[in-house]
């Protein structure tokens, strides 16, 4: 899904696309979702609507101080920051392109998400995911958290390298 | 003892109630699972439960936000995370008592998390968009959670001797604790059907959950009897208070420090 850019606000967009998210640094905070909505003001004013990955995420506090940062910088004093809950945040949103980059970057991207399956299905943990370094799918899923709350750890056998794996959510 | 309550509560009011109670029961088991931060049995399971901290206390942030703004007192989330004492606490008696051997955390994370998604799965159709989109977001971790636990109690159950005997003791421990999950008062008549699920009515997708769970790990349902009351009108365990302390002491040392 992409966010939303009001009137004339193209030029804002833009400057946001440039700030990279602290914890993948290969996705910019557009392209991760994070920045649902930007309007500028005749009179300067810029709102920018933000939603959390995860309700916990640690790196919210730094995105926006980097968000007024970097608006500042090109001329944009008056930056009113707004949080979004809804429509909830999913890796849905992110696009092939995006998951290219995650590869590229060593992480495997996620899958669709499922909504409907057991809640406890234990044999959730047979899930395979291909390794992001050799593209083997001899791999093995070790734990549903990892070093971000965003990611999963997964072990390949064939490169024998722990790998993590932006989870579907 | 706090004074007798009205005997009716406005609409605004039980809504503050309601926000706290959804917020605490985040916010302290959120603080019990990060106490085990570098003491997880093996390094996947510490980082897993630092997670599941981190996204519980995220979540307690957002509900006590909406709290205080409901109140229209001027306090934010960290004054009532911070300047609330055990009386005017809100959370379950479940969530605060202490985290024991890792089979006790896992069997307390389990009958919390099989609730909880339930409960969060209802409230993503709350007529108050906040709490409902605050909601829908947490539903989602917390399907990731009850997945963690749930699996880790087959695992504990189904295991050796050893995990089976402990896993068990800690399920008849805290059993009795479960009764309110599922009691209803006045905060949740008031707000009936627009907001609050009715809480009795999540007993039955419960047990069905937990029963599913607690057969495939070969362990028994304990039997009815006594349950513990009191969480909700701020009657905790001894706890709670320690916990409390260790929580609030450097923010109420240095007040307004930030850092």
């Amino acid at each position: 899904m992409v966010s939303r850019a009001g009137a004339g606000a193209d030029p804002v967009l833009e400057v946001l696309r440039g700030i990279p998210d602290p914890e993948v640094p290969a996705l910019d905070i557009v392209e991760l979702g994070i920045v649902r909505g930007v309007e500028l003001r005749p009179d300067g004013l810029v709102t920018v609507e933000v939603t959390p990955t995860y309700s916990g995420c640690p790196a919210m506090g730094m995105i926006e101080q980097e968000i007024v940062a970097a608006l500042r910088t090109n001329g944009y004093d008056r930056v009113e920051l707004r949080t979004v809950y809804s429509p909830a945040w999913t890796t849905d949103w992110l696009s092939d392109a995006a998951k290219a980059k995650l590869k590229a970057y060593g992480i495997a991207p996620p899958g669709h998400t499922v909504t409907e399956q057991p809640l406890v299905p234990l044999q959730s943990m047979i899930r395979r995911v291909a390794c992001p370094h050799c593209g083997s799918s001899n791999t093995e899923h070790r734990s549903e958290f990892g070093s971000t709350a965003c990611k999963a750890i997964h072990y390949c056998a064939d490169c024998r390298q722990p790998f993590e794996e932006f989870k579907a959510i | 003892m706090s004074q007798p309550r009205p005997a009716s509560r406005s609409k605004e009011e039980a809504l503050f109630e309601y926000l706290l109670r959804l917020g605490d029961d985040r916010l302290i088991l959120g603080h019990r699972l990060s106490e085990w931060c570098g003491h997880g049995p093996m390094l996947e399971e510490d980082i897993a439960l630092a997670n599941v901290a981190l996204d519980l206390i995220g979540q307690a942030t957002h509900f006590l936000r909406v709290a205080g703004q409901v109140e229209g007192k001027g306090r934010d989330e960290d004054a009532l995370a911070y300047f609330r004492d055990a009386i005017d606490y809100r959370n379950l008696n479940l969530v605060e008592l202490p985290n024991g051997d890792y089979g006790r955390t896992i069997v307390r994370q389990f009958l919390f998390d099989a609730w909880s998604v339930l409960l969060l799965g209802r409230l993503q159709g709350a007529a108050h968009p906040e709490l409902a989109g605050i909601a829908a977001k947490a539903y989602k971790e917390a399907r990731y959670h009850v997945r963690h636990s749930g699996e880790w109690v087959i695992r504990l159950g189904d295991g050796t001797e050893e995990s089976h005997r402990r896993t068990q003791a800690a399920l008849d421990e805290l059993w009795p604790y479960t009764g309110e999950l599922f009691e209803t008062d006045e905060v949740d008549r008031v707000l009936a059907g627009a907001i609050s699920p009715d809480p009795a009515a999540l007993e039955p997708s419960w047990r069905e959950i937990v029963s599913d769970v607690v057969r495939r790990a070969t362990l028994t349902l304990p039997a009815e009897g006594h349950m513990h009351t009191g969480g909700r009108r701020g009657r905790h365990t001894e706890h709670l208070g320690h916990l409390l302390s260790e929580m609030q002491i450097l923010a109420r040392s240095h007040p307004g420090a930030a850092w």
